[in-house]
């Protein structure tokens, strides 16, 4: 056994124990810090699979992010005896089986196993990449030849805001008081969510040629605003303001003015001229850098100050 | 077995598997809506990592499951964020209309 072989066993071991007891541990609090602890684990996984940008993403969305909206919700939420009472079916136990058993045979024997470890030659995209307006692939196909997946995600993102905000517009949900802030996590914050906002520029700007890009930028912005905001020293974001509006919908707009000036002037829907592609990219990274960052922000801490009309 | 990367992709494979059918497990089983909740957001990670894998087959990994993986996770948070709000505003009207049955 080589040692890199153990790392990735040891890796993969933890994170199925830390699934099982997010799933089954006694007191919700503990499913959700493990939960937590999960995200971390993914986001080493995706680095020793060569995948940067999502170890970046993971990081910052699924360990970060997805933290504070579970700290939160456990925060707000009553105080529940024994959450893991369980269901008894003969029918579900015979789904369940039926369905996990034919998932593995699937994808661990048969061509079809042997087709998901064994090495492929796929040249298609390096031969696309020279009209591609940006050097680093995953960019390249975020923004150029998927831009589509990108622009429904922006779409998706102000949808779940939407359902957000109608929980708050029926009816009036009763928060509970602010607590008091420790001192050391206001300095600290202070410190910290400058940091965040140089590095997610960083990740934005350093996007076109190596790991980085709109959505991981996004994700840090939106995390110094969460925590400036946990701390009391960011005001409401107040959905009545017409430049919070501007802010969640500019990424969308620009992408979709963008497919529609190049479906009436040019080739198609979000086909970019070649001599034009550079600068189209890095104008809808920035705007959907923003929109992605405020939008991220109201959905993980905008309370009823921020969402009400 | 003479490829280097053999060993582990198989057992990233496994354990993406093992994810998938442990959270398939705790949504069938489970009552609670947070569990539930989260049992989703082990499913998710199973088949990133499914994907991931196969990305790994080429050397340099391949940008289009990578880019896919990335839209993927920004949209399982954006359901999360709004699946958390709905449990906590369905709890509150369940604990409020049990105040309203005890005191009559």
């Amino acid at each position: 056994m080589t040692p890199e072989l153990l790392i990735d066993l040891i890796l993969a071991l933890l994170l199925l124990i830390i699934a099982w007891s997010a799933l089954f541990a006694p007191s919700r609090r503990d499913a959700m810090a493990m939960f937590i602890a999960f995200g971390v684990i993914v986001a080493l996984i995706w680095a020793r699979l060569g995948a940067p940008d999502l170890a970046l993403a993971e990081a910052a969305i699924g360990a970060g992010l997805t933290g504070v909206l579970f700290l939160n919700a456990a925060r707000q939420l009553p105080q529940a005896g024994r959450t893991t009472i369980r269901h008894k079916s003969t029918i579900k136990a015979a789904i369940f089986v039926f369905v996990s058993i034919s998932l593995f045979i699937l994808l661990l024997s048969g061509p079809t196993g042997e087709q998901m470890v064994t090495p492929v030659d796929n040249n298609r995209l390096a031969d696309a990449m020279p009209d591609a307006g940006v050097i680093y692939p995953v960019t390249a196909v975020l923004l150029n030849f998927r831009a589509w997946d990108t622009l429904l995600e922006l779409l998706v993102l102000i949808l779940a805001l939407s359902g957000v905000r109608q929980l708050y517009t029926s009816a009036h949900i009763s928060e509970p008081a602010q607590a008091n802030t420790w001192p050391l996590l206001t300095g600290w914050t202070q410190v910290l969510a400058p940091m965040l906002v140089i590095i997610g520029g960083f990740l934005l700007w350093n996007g076109s040629k190596a790991p980085g890009g709109a959505f991981q930028a996004g994700a840090l912005i939106a995390s110094a605003a969460v925590t400036l905001r946990i701390v009391g020293l960011l005001p409401p974001f107040r959905w009545s303001f017409w430049l919070t509006r501007m802010l969640v919908s500019a990424g969308a707009l620009l992408f979709l003015t963008v497919a529609v000036s190049t479906f009436i002037f040019a080739d198609g829907w979000l086909n970019y001229p070649v001599s034009l592609s550079a600068r189209i990219i890095i104008a809808i990274e920035i705007f959907a850098t923003i929109s992605i960052a405020v939008t991220l922000a109201l959905l993980i801490i905008g309370d009823h100050e921020d969402l009400h009309t | 077995m003479s490829d280097p990367h053999f060993g582990s992709l198989s057992v990233y494979l496994l354990a993406a598997l093992t994810l998938i059918s442990m959270g398939l497990y705790g949504m069938m089983t489970l009552r609670d809506p947070i569990r539930r909740l989260i049992a989703i957001n082990i499913i998710g990670p199973g088949v990133f990592l499914i994907m991931v894998v196969m990305a790994k087959r080429q050397d340099p990994p391949d940008a289009i499951l990578h880019a896919l993986v990335v839209t993927g996770l920004v949209v399982a948070v954006s359901a999360t964020a709004f699946a958390l709000r709905l449990i906590i505003a369905s709890e509150k009207n369940a604990s409020t209309d049990h105040s309203r049955q005890d005191t009559p």
